[in-house]
Order: structure tokens, then C-alpha cells, then sequence
């Protein structure tokens, strides 16, 4: 077959092609990752010591983003608090997209009644509103990680379960699971071998989606009061406790902001820029 | 000008997802003259259908005309500017496309398609184009020509959806129509009406015609001259006559030979051991009654054997239950009375509750590789599964016997680490068979294993089965609806009809059928005679009863 290179679009690397956008995000995740592994050892100063003599100071040489409305560092606690942000966002993206996909493979391969109670059961959870939810919780146990944890997870079962039913469910059609079924597999294998693969790539863009509701809830709950006790703080408790610096445009608000907004956006570009495979015949 | 149309070194490229330039069409010249009819021939791949395409000046989305010229009745198609060739369109050139069922508006009545191009041409008024679309349906030997364009696309059968959509491309008066395999998805009993109905209609009006075509007998009863193509590249011209019985390229015989498989070599004679049989089998779908069957029975007590080494062909038209008979007896689709008894044992009826050794003896085979394998999966590990799941082989072995297994499928060995989306289907259709050798049959179900598969790749197919045979000894029951592929490879056929079994017959005397429903099947089969269509006589109570017409 004759052929000639055409201008490429995209890099391509291992067989994938990639573009610009999804790289730059995937480096500010990373980013965001690494500050949150580390931020202990990176941090200037300790979280709550009041270092500033003023409230809402500027940003100036050693507190390079102002201090907040006690005058403690904000680049310190903006550091400390990606880390329970991408934390406890991560741990209860983990637990809800894990079971619910489960959950839903198991659904979409057996059928019937089991299918019908979980499917009822997980509609019923998904008409509770969300923020609704966790006020309730929050106010009912009080608030500590775990908590936060389990019930940002709870939260967001239903969308991961009905999403991964749905791929779950064209795919338990085909033939090939005829041939797996009548060859005597368990469901196990079913839902392991022959139909995860096959919806790994949209599951794992619903799992970055699914991320950024997380992180905006969390941010929200926190926002209200009832996230993170302080003297800790996550992005969220950030900008609420530094909201009445907002007549003096003290960076102590915008800077946290920017942070939530640069980590869901790198997210949402990700997802919507992952490597594709180069599919190619000939190639 | 003397030719309607001529075509000289087209050129078509296509840009694949990486970004490379292929060309799929390679510098084609063909001519067609006034009130000829051309036949386009070659296997899935070959550019067929792009060409054809072409003569409307539409290249399909991702494909660039390059070069070349296209004539088509003093215009160079190539050349026109797009509102230009809109012009011509359903005017000057027409398209009937291969499945008038997704090409027709399930909203509205088949009266007011069948004279949209009248409308947007402006070419009569409506009154007029009503008549005139009424003149077409008698001359299409449509049933109740003045009242079936007030019905909806739904309401009428695939058989006569296709001549509709005939009348469309026939009603703006077109020098040249385009004919997109219109009658591959059709049964041979209603592939008949439609041809002879195509055929009439051509020849009274003089227009001239593309068929697209893979199948050599039906070119042979409708055209003029045929154009073999592959690879993108013209392999011979010739009339019709002259390509049947002296094709020069090997290409041609190649074809020529795919259709007339080789006689099977006599079994041994049916010994007493009978492998499966079943008893009165009824199954369907649908809400149960009191009596236990279900509501629409697909499987109406069928009854049949087959013994150790020897194949059951079952033949029927689509719908007839055929599959719904394989999916049965592999316990897919339990049924719903009657004994299914394998190997001397009673089977249970749904797959869940038979054994290990008892669903591992059995195998089934589907029509579709695309979806049969998981695309997911590289072919080592989908030959590897059974063998660790029935034969618990360590890594080891499974890897040797991984490459005994290709080898029994004439794969090379280098195909083991591909994805099923890297093969082509012939590859496809080989790994499917030997996913179920794998584990070690007794009987393999094969559904309608080569309906999706090109003439040339069925027949090969079909060669490998029977060598399999020969040295596994296995059997086979072998569902088609094509006479001609289960004659190559059976020992018996057995004919369905309406979910019942009409008749069982051996090959040799298939021309002895005794029942009417397996004659009208049998005679429906085309042949690769250019008279056969003129000559063919069929009895019309035999039609009205059987014919979906």
C-alpha cells in the first residue's frame, strides 16, 4: 500500500497520540499531587502560627501569599490544604467509582431481581440531594475525615454505578458473552475479564468527572462550616474563613479559589484530552 | 461523446486516523454506454462501492477524489462545484443503497419519499409524480401498485421496501442508476422478485445501471458487462458471457472457483451412534401460557440426529428459527418442552445447569466475529481461555497448544499478539473456530459462520472445516441460508420453515424435493447461467403461499 506522512496533528508516544492541553493538565495534577504528598516538609511555616502582624496582608517577600484573617502564612496553608482536599477527594473518589462500578457490572450481568433491587435502591439514594445528604451526616456524627470520607462516597455511588450498568449492559449483548456464559465462566470473570476491559477508558473519564464533583462538594461542605474543623483547612475552609477579606481583594480569598479552579479544570481537560490509541493497520 | 459515461484514471485517497494517506482507489477507467448495465465485482475492500460513489461526485466522509475524470453525460463529475451535482442527482444519476430499510423516514407515508425528488427538482407537480410513482409500483410488480404509497415504511416487507426505493431512484427519469448491493440482505425467494422486477423495469426504460455486487450469480442475471475489481485496481472487463466461462485473471477464477465448492467426499455410512438428538423440541419467546409454551413459538417441535462424524445442515429463510434451534440445543435459549440427548445422556435445557465436560463437548460457533470476540483481548488470550478454563493448562502448555491451534486454523503464528480489530474477517471468523476446537469438541454448532464473509474467504472457510473433520473428527450442524455452502459441507440438510422442520434430504437429491416449500427454496438459488432468471419458472401458487412478497 503506497502512503506518504501527513502533517501529525498530535505527538504520538508508545503507540498513543497526545495533545498540548492534556499534557499541561496532566503537569498541574501532578503538580498538585506532588505538593500534596510533600506539603510538610515544604511548608515555611506551621499552619497555625500567626506570623504577620497584620490581617490580610499583602503579598511581600517571605509571605509570598499574603497572610489570612488571623496573619498566618497563606502559602503554608494553601500547601496543607491540598493535601486534604486531593486527599480526601481521591479516597472517596476511589471508594465510590470502585463500588459503584461493581456494583453495576454485577447488575448488568446478572439481571433480574438483583438487578432491579439494586437499580431501585440506588435511585432512590440519587434522589436525595447531595449537599442536603451530607448537612444531615455532618450534623448527625459530626465531622472528621472519615466521615467526610464515607459519605462524599456515599454521595456519588448511584452516578457511578448507573454510568458503569449502562456501558456494562451494551457490552453483556454481545456474542462474546454468550460464548464466556454458555462455556460455564462465573460472574467474577464475566465482570473481570470480558467486560471491564472493554470499559475501562469511559470509566476512567467518569472517575476524573466524578473528581471534580467531589472536590467542589467538599469545597462547598467546607465552605458551610461543616468540612474540616479548624486549625486545619482544605481549599474550601480556606476561602470561607478568608471571605471577609474580599473588600480589601486580600489574595487570602483569591488564591485558594484559583487553586480549586486550576485543579477541577486540569481534571476536565485531562479527561477530555486522554492519549488516544493510534489505530492503524498497517502501522 | 459516444459512451454515458467514462471514467478515466480515477484516483481516491483516504486519510487514516494516524494521519497516513492511503489510496484506495488506483486509476480506474470504465465505460458505460446507453441503457447498459455494468456489474462492479470484488471482495469487501476492493473499492466497489467507492467507485460507484464516485460517479455522483460523493466521496465518502474522509475519502478525496484526487484525480481522473468522470464523465457522466457530458459533465465531468469531478470538476462540478456541489449545488451543481445536487442538480444532477436523482435527475440525471440515481442511488438505490444496499438496506432501503434505514434509508427510508419511518415517519412518513412511502407516497411522499417516493416523489420527494420530484419536489426539490420541480420537475412535475405533485398530481402528476403521484401517477406517475403509481405507473412504477405496477411496472415493479408491487402488490396493490395504487394503494402502497399510502402506507409507512414499516408496513411493508424488506423485499418490497427495496423495489420502493427502486422507484424513487427511477422517478426523476435518470440516464444512469446506481445499485449498492440491493438485494444482499434479502432471502433468495424475495431476491428473485426484486431482481426480475430491477431487470424489467431497466430494460423497458433504457437506462443504464451500476450493480454493486459480490455475488457472481445475481451480476450474471441482471448485467451487461462486468468489471472485477481489487485493491483498487480494474482486474478484467469483459461481458458477461465471456467473464463466466473464460475469465482470464486468476482473480476471476478465484471467484469463479469459490462458487462451485468441491463435492464433499462420501462419509462413512451413518453408523448407529447417534451423537445428539432431539425430541420434539419446542422453544420461543414471549409470556408462558398455561400449557407451558411460550406465547410466539420460534421452534416449533423439531425433531433431529445427528451421528458421530457426520454434519446436519439446516437450511431456512431469516426468521424460520434456525437460530433460535442452535441456541437451544447450546442451552442459550432453554427450551421450553422436549429432550435434547447428547453423547447418550440426557442434557439439561438451560447451559447453567449441565456439566463441565457437557458444555465443553458441545461448542458454538456465531455468524458475527466482530462481536464473538472480545475486542478487548489479543487472540493468544482468547484461544488460551478455554484451555485454561476446561483443560487447567499451565502457562506453558497453553502457549504450545496456542500455536497448534493457530497452526489447525492456517493462522501464522505472529497473529497471536494482535487485537481481533487488527485482523481482517476471514482471521476473524478462523480465531472464533479455533477458540472452540480449543476445547476439544465432540459437535460444534456453526451459525451461519460465513454469511458475513466475502466468496472467495467463505469457500476457504469452509475447505478448512472439512479438513478439520477429517482429522478431529468432529460433526458439525451447519445453520445457513445459503443452499450452496451447506450442500459443500453436510451429510444431510434439513429444511425449516416457519419454525418447523418441512423436510430432510440428502445433497445428491436436492433436486428432488418433495416438499413445495423446499422446492421454491431450492430452485431460488441463482445460478451462474445468464439465462437462468429469463428461463426460471416458478409455480405462482407455490410463490403466493411460501413468498414474503
Amino acid at each position: 500500500m503506497t502512503m506518504t506522512r501527513a502533517a501529525a496533528s498530535g505527538r504520538s508516544f508508545l503507540g498513543h497520540s497526545y495533545n498540548l492541553v492534556g499534557v499541561i493538565a496532566s503537569l498541574v495534577i501532578l503538580a498538585w499531587t506532588l505538593i500534596a504528598i510533600f506539603a510538610p516538609y515544604i511548608i515555611p511555616h506551621s499552619i497555625g502560627d500567626i506570623v504577620d502582624d497584620d490581617y490580610f496582608g499583602p503579598m511581600r517577600q517571605g509571605l509570598w501569599l499574603g497572610s489570612d484573617y488571623l496573619g498566618r502564612d497563606m502559602l503554608s496553608r494553601v500547601l496543607m490544604g491540598a493535601r486534604y482536599t486531593v486527599g480526601i477527594s481521591l479516597a472517596a473518589v476511589a471508594i465510590s467509582c470502585f463500588s459503584g462500578v461493581v456494583l453495576g457490572m454485577i447488575a448488568a450481568v446478572t439481571g433480574g431481581w438483583l438487578d432491579t433491587c439494586l437499580s431501585r435502591f440506588l435511585d432512590a439514594m440519587n434522589s436525595i440531594p447531595s449537599k442536603l445528604f451530607g448537612l444531615v451526616v455532618v450534623a448527625a456524627v459530626g465531622s472528621s475525615i472519615p466521615v467526610l470520607i464515607l459519605t462524599l462516597a456515599v454521595i456519588y455511588i448511584p452516578g457511578a454505578y448507573r454510568f458503569a450498568r449502562a456501558l456494562a449492559v451494551n457490552i453483556n449483548t454481545m456474542d462474546f458473552m454468550t460464548v464466556a456464559r454458555v462455556r460455564g465462566e462465573s460472574t467474577i470473570y464475566l465482570i473481570g475479564s470480558e467486560i471491564l476491559p472493554n470499559i475501562i477508558r469511559p470509566v476512567l473519564a467518569d472517575f476524573g468527572l466524578r473528581f471534580v464533583f467531589i472536590v467542589l462538594l467538599l469545597s462547598g461542605l467546607s465552605f458551610l462550616g461543616l468540612g474540616l474543623q479548624p486549625p486545619l483547612a482544605d481549599w474550601g475552609a480556606l476561602v470561607r474563613e478568608n471571605i471577609g477579606g474580599l473588600p480589601f481583594a486580600a489574595p487570602a480569598v483569591i488564591v485558594p479559589s484559583l487553586a480549586i479552579a486550576s485543579l477541577t479544570i486540569s481534571v476536565n481537560l485531562l479527561i477530555d484530552n486522554l492519549p488516544k490509541k493510534i489505530r492503524d493497520r498497517d502501522a | 461523446m459516444s459512451n454515458l459515461v467514462e471514467v478515466r484514471n480515477l484516483r481516491i485517497e483516504a486519510t487514516t486516523d494516524a494521519g497516513r494517506v492511503v489510496d484506495i482507489i488506483k486509476g480506474v477507467s470504465l465505460d458505460i454506454a446507453d441503457g447498459e448495465i455494468i456489474a462492479l465485482i470484488g471482495e469487501s475492500g476492493s473499492g466497489k462501492t467507492t467507485v460507484a460513489l464516485s460517479l455522483m461526485g460523493h466521496a465518502r466522509p474522509g475519502c478525496r477524489i484526487t484525480g481522473g475524470a468522470i464523465n457522466v453525460n457530458g459533465k465531468d463529475m469531478a470538476a462540478l462545484s456541489e449545488k451543481e451535482r445536487a442538480k444532477l442527482r436523482g435527475t440525471d444519476i440515481a442511488y438505490v443503497p444496499q438496506s432501503a430499510a434505514a434509508s427510508f423516514n419511518p415517519a412518513s407515508t412511502i407516497m411522499e419519499q417516493v416523489i420527494e425528488v420530484t419536489r426539490i427538482h420541480k420537475l412535475m407537480p405533485p398530481e402528476q409524480a403521484r401517477k406517475r410513482a403509481v405507473e412504477l409500483f405496477r411496472a415493479l410488480s408491487l402488490p396493490d401498485p395504487d394503494g402502497i404509497g399510502a402506507r409507512y415504511p414499516h408496513q411493508v416487507s424488506g423485499g418490497q421496501l427495496q423495489r420502493l426505493s427502486a422507484a424513487m431512484a427511477l422517478i426523476g427519469d435518470p440516464k444512469l442508476v446506481i445499485f449498492d448491493e440491493p438485494t444482499t440482505a434479502l432471502d433468495v425467494t424475495t431476491q428473485i422478485d426484486v431482481l426480475k422486477a430491477f431487470k424489467s423495469v431497466m430494460r423497458a426504460g433504457g437506462i443504464a445501471g451500476v450493480y454493486v455486487s459480490h455475488d457472481l450469480a445475481v451480476v450474471a442475471q441482471i448485467a451487461d458487462r462486468i468489471v472485477v475489481l481489487k485493491g483498487g485496481e480494474v482486474q478484467e472487463t469483459g461481458t458477461t458471457a465471456q467473464i463466466l466461462s473464460g475469465a482470464q485473471h486468476p482473480y476471476t477464477r478465484e471467484l469463479l472457483a469459490a462458487f462451485e465448492p468441491k463435492p464433499r467426499q462420501a462419509q462413512a455410512e451413518a453408523s448407529a451412534n447417534q451423537l445428539l438428538r432431539i425430541d420434539n423440541v419446542t422453544a420461543g419467546y414471549g409470556a408462558v401460557r398455561e400449557d407451558g409454551l411460550p406465547l410466539i413459538r420460534a421452534v416449533n417441535s423439531v425433531s433431529l440426529v445427528v451421528e458421530k462424524g457426520r454434519n446436519l445442515g439446516v437450511i431456512g429463510e431469516s426468521g424460520c428459527g434456525k437460530s433460535t434451534l442452535a441456541r437451544v440445543i447450546a442451552g442459550i435459549h432453554p427450551a421450553a418442552a422436549g429432550d435434547i440427548v447428547f453423547d447418550g445422556k440426557e442434557l439439561q435445557r438451560a447451559a447453567g445447569n449441565r456439566s463441565q465436560d457437557q458444555l465443553r463437548e458441545m461448542q458454538i460457533v456465531f455468524q458475527y466475529a466482530d462481536t464473538a470476540l472480545n475486542p478487548a483481548k489479543p487472540v493468544e488470550d482468547i484461544i488460551a481461555r478455554p484451555l485454561a478454563f476446561y483443560h487447567r493448562l499451565d502457562r506453558q502448555a497453553r502457549s504450545k497448544r496456542v500455536d497448534e491451534l493457530l497452526d489447525m486454523v492456517r493462522l501464522p503464528k505472529t497473529l497471536r499478539y494482535r487485537h481481533p480489530s487488527e485482523l481482517s474477517g476471514g482471521q476473524k471468523q478462523r480465531v472464533n473456530f479455533a477458540r472452540a476446537l480449543a476445547a476439544n469438541p465432540k459437535l460444534i454448532i456453526c451459525d451461519e459462520i460465513t454469511s458475513a464473509l466475502d466468496t472467495v474467504v467463505a469457500s476457504a472457510v469452509i475447505e478448512l472445516l472439512k479438513e478439520l473433520q477429517r482429522e478431529l473428527g468432529l460433526s458439525y450442524i451447519f445453520i445457513s441460508h445459503d443452499l450452496s455452502v451447506v450442500e459443500a459441507i453436510c451429510d444431510d440438510i434439513m429444511v425449516m420453515y416457519n419454525g418447523e422442520r418441512v423436510e430432510q434430504i440428502t445433497p445428491d437429491k436436492v433436486n428432488a424435493a418433495t416438499h413445495p416449500y423446499s422446492k421454491l427454496l431450492f430452485s431460488s438459488v441463482p445460478k451462474l447461467d445468464p439465462t437462468w432468471l429469463d428461463g426460471l419458472v416458478r409455480d405462482p401458487e407455490l410463490v403466493s403461499q411460501y413468498g414474503h412478497r
